[in-house]
């Protein structure tokens, strides 16, 4: 069942193109990977699928059962709010507050799901320390957890590794691919290859002309594929 | 005080700098009361006194608010909309005076000021450095502007109504009637917004870009922090004068930080900082004729710098 449709999109900044011709299409389950060098829009796509920077030109239509645009997100910098005061519950929480309406307080049922959030991605012991005082892969998670208060169709999450170190990467990976096969759909910035054909069901390559959109198999057989996994292989060695 | 000042100054040329010097002063500040019990007789006294119980209700309610608003301003980087807004608020004072506005000048500030937060912090979102930027030329412009004006066109007594609007004034010792239901129905205003939308003002400063992707209304919550501190600059000027509401919006924020790890804690230690350190201001500018604004100032700066020594403390150990 199709969840997020994209037409033709054209993305860019005050009328200037970064990208065009972006096409794709996510069923339940999903799980896409965005791969593409730095600047190659990425970070824009993401943007305009949160509807932060709407796109130039084409469609982005959303299928989901909530009736807002239920999508959960994890930003690619985190580190603006370095010395934010607040505990990891608070943010937890805070993934409710598009859901509110006018409604001033959290209800009893959306603080048990913010609990569960916690346990699900083992920050439960967590919940009142101070976020600032917390590790880069903490953070992650419980920004995570957060966006999974927000929902439980789609995950959007941009660059959810970066700056971690490779154990804590891994786990990361490992986590996010468990929420997938336990049903939440999801959409991943990643400039790590290797990662994204391991874990990705479908890649959407930006960057290159044509733009690359299709099942993980046939992304390793095309040439750009092969090249920019080759070339990311190499960096890394 | 300026006897104080000229016999302090006197006083470090004949005998170098000295501390005990400075104590005498301050202990003379005292003379008229002989024991602690005469303070505490003399705070009564106040009390009892209409002037006084007006001048506490209008200083707290807008310690609290400040403090409250104060806490999303710093968060956010905006820490020095306070400043600016009050340099507007001044200009447009100058104003409504030379206008002949001396009752109703409300009429004129308030709408001034509320236009020019909501300019300022929706430019300031989306440019930064521009935003500083006309932040600092608007706020130096309508400090001249104000000044020029009120030296050409006043009658009265120029350096003294700007001295008062600078620095903030024993005028909080004598609030008409009209101010303070003006000060108390507009902090219920504020706090009525601050509790209604606080965790949407929490998400809000925490995520902008969170929350509006998932369904919160950013651009309006921040619309409504300009309002909300626009109106609360304007009252606080009274209070402390506009050079010094940084301090109301900055200082207890900064304290409470140094020893609250969570946001609602936050919240609450610099309301309390905020009016603790408020009421001591108004108590001492009765008791002991000290300018009420810069009193204040120096009793958060105090807090601070204790709040400060005990987070590190309560950090190592
Ligand atoms: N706010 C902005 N205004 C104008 N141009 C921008 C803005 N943000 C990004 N760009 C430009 O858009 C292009 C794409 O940027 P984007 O952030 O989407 O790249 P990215 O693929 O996410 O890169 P990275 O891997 O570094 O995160 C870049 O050329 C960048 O300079
Ligand atoms: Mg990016």
């Amino acid at each position: 069942m199709e969840q997020l449709i994209c037409k033709n999109l054209t993305l860019g900044y005050d009328g200037r193109a970064v990208s065009k011709n972006v096409s794709f299409t996510v069923n339940r389950g999903d799980y896409l990977c965005i791969v593409g060098e730095n600047g190659a829009g990425k970070s824009t796509l993401v943007k305009a699928l949160l509807g932060l920077n709407p796109p130039l030109s084409g469609t982005i239509e959303y299928r989901v059962s909530e009736k807002k645009r239920a999508i959960g997100y994890l930003p690619q910098h985190s580190d603006v709010q370095r010395d934010f005061p607040a505990t990891v519950r608070e943010i937890v929480l805070s993934g409710n507050v598009g859901k509110m309406g006018l409604r001033p307080f959290y209800t009893r049922q959306e603080k048990e799901d913010a609990r569960f959030q916690m346990e699900r991605l083992g920050i439960l012991e967590l919940q009142d320390r101070c976020y600032r005082d917390l590790s880069g892969g903490q953070k992650q998670r419980v920004l995570l957890a957060r966006a999974l208060c927000a929902t439980k169709e789609m995950l959007l999450l941009d660059e959810p590794v970066a700056g971690l170190d490779p154990l804590v990467t891994n786990a990361m990976y490992e986590l996010i691919s468990r929420l997938n096969r336990e049903g939440v759909t999801i959409i991943m910035v990643s400039h790590d290859i290797a990662a994204a054909v391991r874990y990705a069901t479908h890649i959407l390559h930006l960057g290159a002309e044509p733009v690359f959109f299709g099942e993980k198999r046939d992304y390793i057989g095309t040439e750009i594929g092969k090249t920019f996994a080759d070339a990311a292989g190499g960096d890394r060695a | 005080m300026n006897d104080m000042l000229l016999s302090i100054i006197g006083g470090a040329e004949e005998e170098a700098f000295s501390f005990s010097r400075l104590g005498e002063q301050f202990l003379k500040l005292f003379s008229k009361y002989h024991s602690l019990g005469d303070v505490f007789d003399a705070i009564g006294g106040y009390l009892g006194k209409s002037f006084a119980q007006k001048a506490l209700i209008v200083g707290v309610l807008i310690a609290l608010c400040a403090a409250m608003l104060g806490v999303s301003l710093v968060l956010k980087r905006f820490s020095f909309i306070g400043d600016g807004l009050s340099h507007v608020a001044f200009g447009a004072m100058a104003v409504a005076s030379v206008l002949g506005l001396t009752q109703q000048k409300m009429v004129l500030i308030l709408p001034v000021t509320v236009f020019t937060a909501v300019l300022l912090l929706k430019t300031g979102k989306n440019r930064k450095v521009r935003g500083d930027a006309s932040l600092a030329m608007l706020s130096v412009g309508a400090l001249g502007v104000g000044y020029i004006l009120m030296n050409v066109f006043s009658t009265g007594n120029v350096s003294s109504d700007v001295c008062t609007s600078l620095f903030g004034s024993t005028a909080i010792l004598s609030i008409s009637d009209f101010e303070l239901y003006l000060c108390i129905g507009m902090t219920i205003l504020v706090l009525a917004v601050y509790i209604l939308f606080y965790h949407k003002i929490f998400a809000v400063t925490f995520d902008p870009d969170f929350a509006s992707a998932t369904g919160t209304k950013s651009e309006f919550y921040n619309l409504v922090t300009a309002v909300v501190t626009a109106i609360v600059i304007v009252l606080a000027m009274n209070l402390v004068g506009s050079l010094l509401i940084s301090a109301l919006v900055v200082f207890p924020v900064l304290s409470a930080m140094r020893l609250c790890r969570s946001f609602k804690g936050v919240v609450i230690c610099s309301a309390a900082v905020s009016v603790g350190s408020t009421a001591f201001g108004i108590f001492s500018a009765m008791l002991i004729s000290t300018p009420v604004g810069s009193t204040i100032v120096v009793a958060q700066i105090f807090v601070f710098l204790v709040f400060t020594l005990i987070g590190i403390f309560t950090k190592k150990g």
